[in-house]
């Protein structure tokens, strides 16, 4: 079976005292054996509440997942495993690196025996026998001098070094997919670059499927074989990331792809920013969600949800736009300066 | 971190060379004096005599030298009120007492204390928590010598279960214990259920989660540690508390602690017994202090002194 998980129709709320907060609506997906994912949009847009239900680990009291709603891993529903099979599937199975490296060690724990851990429980090693593992996973990752660091208190390691563990952490025991929620947002550009590379690099090494969280889509250019477009906790679009970067359908995508600073060429040129912010997820979306904020904003936009379209087999696209009798357009940078910039 | 002791050492000896000496003068400008009870009976001649003999004629200054001349020895002196007892083998004599039945009442408080404060955090606005700050707003609010005398009535006078006060046996131990618990579990639970619960929302009780830990070992191997500090810092004052918190228990139940003369001494204005308590309070917070210093390195590797580079 390629097909490693698939999602389908994942509906996410949480409960606050201002009212029910649909974060998740209805998402659809699946992830094959190997394969890197990547999930695009802005913040407070479903990626990461999406990503960590892969895990079930959205905080209990307040985040609910909707009936309906199923995540199979393998064929497996997620969502109904009990709690010793769900921590079995925890880091095993599937594992999950998270966006700040500063907080996301135990700053009382050294490093090495936060990986330990993991590997006594999931591959019921010996003490010793785990700390070797454990240090060829740290060179695995590249740290230097692994024996050294293997002892070492996070708060003794840069940024870059503790992502580097968080990594290791992660892929200790071999799982077969990895989620990896913004992992180079809070770090310094040129270390970005070395994260990347070697997610990249693990990824081809031990053909690890990753589900990347990501907003940088340069960071996605590198990464992802396929891309997920999502806005207002839907999917607005999806791809392979060729489709993606070259050959976009829906507004969002565009404003997301020319937000992107580019080098030299046009430095002159203004960069575009999209105006506006994503809709409140408190209230219900009847019309297209994207309709506030859209340049090519129909009648129909505002009354009706679209309907997925299939563009092609792997590309598919939720915009009135697609419909048969809508006006053809083209992507604003296509055109030279967009209705925005004029204005 | 040998400098660094030293320089805690050397505070140590000045706390303890200034609050002997506000001691020795407060002590002194209260009216009175330890013969001025027993001595009003005596011949002049005779009462003149027993206040040379303690020193007490000379100018206020002589005698501090004096006091402080023999402390430097390790000499507390000599009971003014019981002649032949010695301060030092007084203390030495009751603090056991009052160290073991505070240490056990500490070390329950703890356990217990420490227990509801996680039963609270994970239960947080259910009954459970409810339950357990409610006895941490009565385990804080309730004088002790209240609790002390609840239970001696009802314990002991309406059920007859154990003896209401003495010293000998074990039983006797189990009412003063528990009443000097009751403390150390309210501001343990209450410290550590916030602390706990500031500590699982961090993000790396997250990464914990997602390696695949149960909940308890979550809990226990990195919620728990880190969530240590305010306890550690509250522990200073409690094992002090063992011995002082005890002034009015150790009364209550008849139990020859340091506390049960400390009280008796003050009374009756008995200077050397007060000073050389004091001196030994003083220092056991002093070394209190010392060892929660070390505990915070212990628990939190952030804390550890670097070896300074100079």
């Amino acid at each position: 079976m390629d097909k490693i998980l698939e999602v389908k129709n994942l509906r996410v709320s949480f409960n606050t005292y201002v009212g029910e907060i649909r974060a998740v609506r209805g998402v659809s997906f699946e992830l094959r054996r190997g394969e890197t994912l990547a999930f695009v949009g802005e913040s407070g847009c479903g990626k990461t509440v999406t990503a960590k239900s892969i895990l079930r680990l959205l905080p209990p009291v307040s985040a609910e997942i909707k009936a309906g709603s199923e995540i199979l891993y393998k064929g497996e529903n997620v969502l109904q495993m009990g709690q010793k099979r769900l921590q079995r599937y925890r880091g095993n199975e599937v594992s999950m690196i998270f966006q700040d490296p500063m907080t996301s060690l135990n700053p009382t724990m050294t490093c090495g025996q936060q990986i330990v851990e993991a590997l006594m429980l999931h591959k019921k090693l010996s003490k010793q026998e785990a700390k070797a593992e454990a240090i060829k996973t740290l060179e695995l990752v590249k740290i230097p001098d692994p024996e050294k660091r293997f002892s070492a208190y996070p708060h003794e390691l840069s940024g870059g070094m503790r992502q580097r563990v968080m990594i290791a952490i992660a892929l200790s025991c071999q799982p077969s997919i990895l989620i990896a929620d913004e992992p180079t947002t809070a770090l310094d550009v040129t270390i970005q670059a070395q994260i990347i590379d070697l997610l990249k690099e693990l990824k081809e090494k031990l053909g690890t499927a990753i589900i990347l969280v990501t907003h940088d889509l340069g960071v996605v250019a590198t990464l992802a074989d396929r891309i997920q477009v999502m806005y207002a906790g839907q999917i607005v679009e999806t791809g392979t990331a060729r489709e993606i970067f070259y050959e976009p359908q829906h507004p969002y995508t565009w404003a997301l792809l020319s937000s992107v600073p580019g080098l030299a060429e046009r430095s002159k040129q203004e960069l575009y920013s999209l105006k506006g912010t994503p809709p409140d997820l408190i209230m219900p979306l009847e019309c297209c969600p994207f309709a506030a904020r859209c340049e090519y904003c129909m009648k129909v936009c505002r009354q009706q949800m679209p309907q997925v379209t299939n563009v092609t087999a792997t590309h598919n696209v939720a915009c009135w736009l697609q419909h048969p009798h809508a006006p053809k357009v083209k992507p604003f940078y296509e055109r030279g300066l967009s209705h925005a910039q004029q204005a | 971190m040998l400098r660094y002791a030293i320089k805690r050492i050397g505070y140590a000896v000045v706390t303890l060379f200034i609050v002997v000496t506000v001691t020795f003068f407060l002590m002194r400008s209260i009216p009175g004096d330890p013969l001025s009870h027993m001595a009003r009976a005596l011949p002049e001649q005779t009462r003149a005599n027993y206040y040379a003999k303690y020193g007490l004629d000379k100018p206020l200054f002589t005698q501090y030298l004096m006091y402080m001349k023999n402390l430097l020895r390790g000499d507390l002196g000599e009971s003014v009120l019981y002649p032949g007892r010695s301060v030092s083998e007084t203390i030495a004599k009751t603090s056991p007492i009052s160290g073991l039945v505070g240490g056990i009442a500490l070390a329950i408080g703890f356990v217990i204390g420490i227990t509801l404060g996680i039963i609270a955090a994970l239960n947080k606005n259910r009954w459970p928590d409810y339950l357990v700050m409610f006895v941490a707003i009565l385990g804080t609010t309730i004088p002790v010598f209240v609790f002390a005398s609840l239970l001696q009535y009802f314990v002991s006078v309406k059920l007859g279960w154990l003896p209401p006060s003495g010293w000998g046996q074990p039983r006797h131990l189990v009412l003063p214990i528990i009443v000097l618990s009751f403390g150390p579990v309210a501001s343990f639970a209450r410290y550590l259920k916030s602390s706990m619960l500031d500590t699982l929302s961090q993000d790396y009780i997250l990464t914990a989660q997602a390696k695949g830990l149960s909940q308890r070992d979550v809990i226990l191997r990195h919620a728990l540690r880190n969530s240590m500090l305010p306890i550690v810092t509250i522990l200073a004052g409690r094992i002090v508390g063992v011995f002082t918190g005890a002034f009015v228990v150790e009364r209550m139940f008849g139990v020859p602690g340091i506390g049960f003369y400390y009280i008796s001494s003050i009374n009756n204005n008995d200077y050397t017994m007060i000073l050389g308590t004091t001196v030994f309070y003083a220092a056991l917070f002093v070394i209190a202090q010392l060892v929660v210093d070390f505990v915070y390195m212990l628990v939190d590797p952030r804390i550890r002194i670097v070896p300074e580079s100079r």
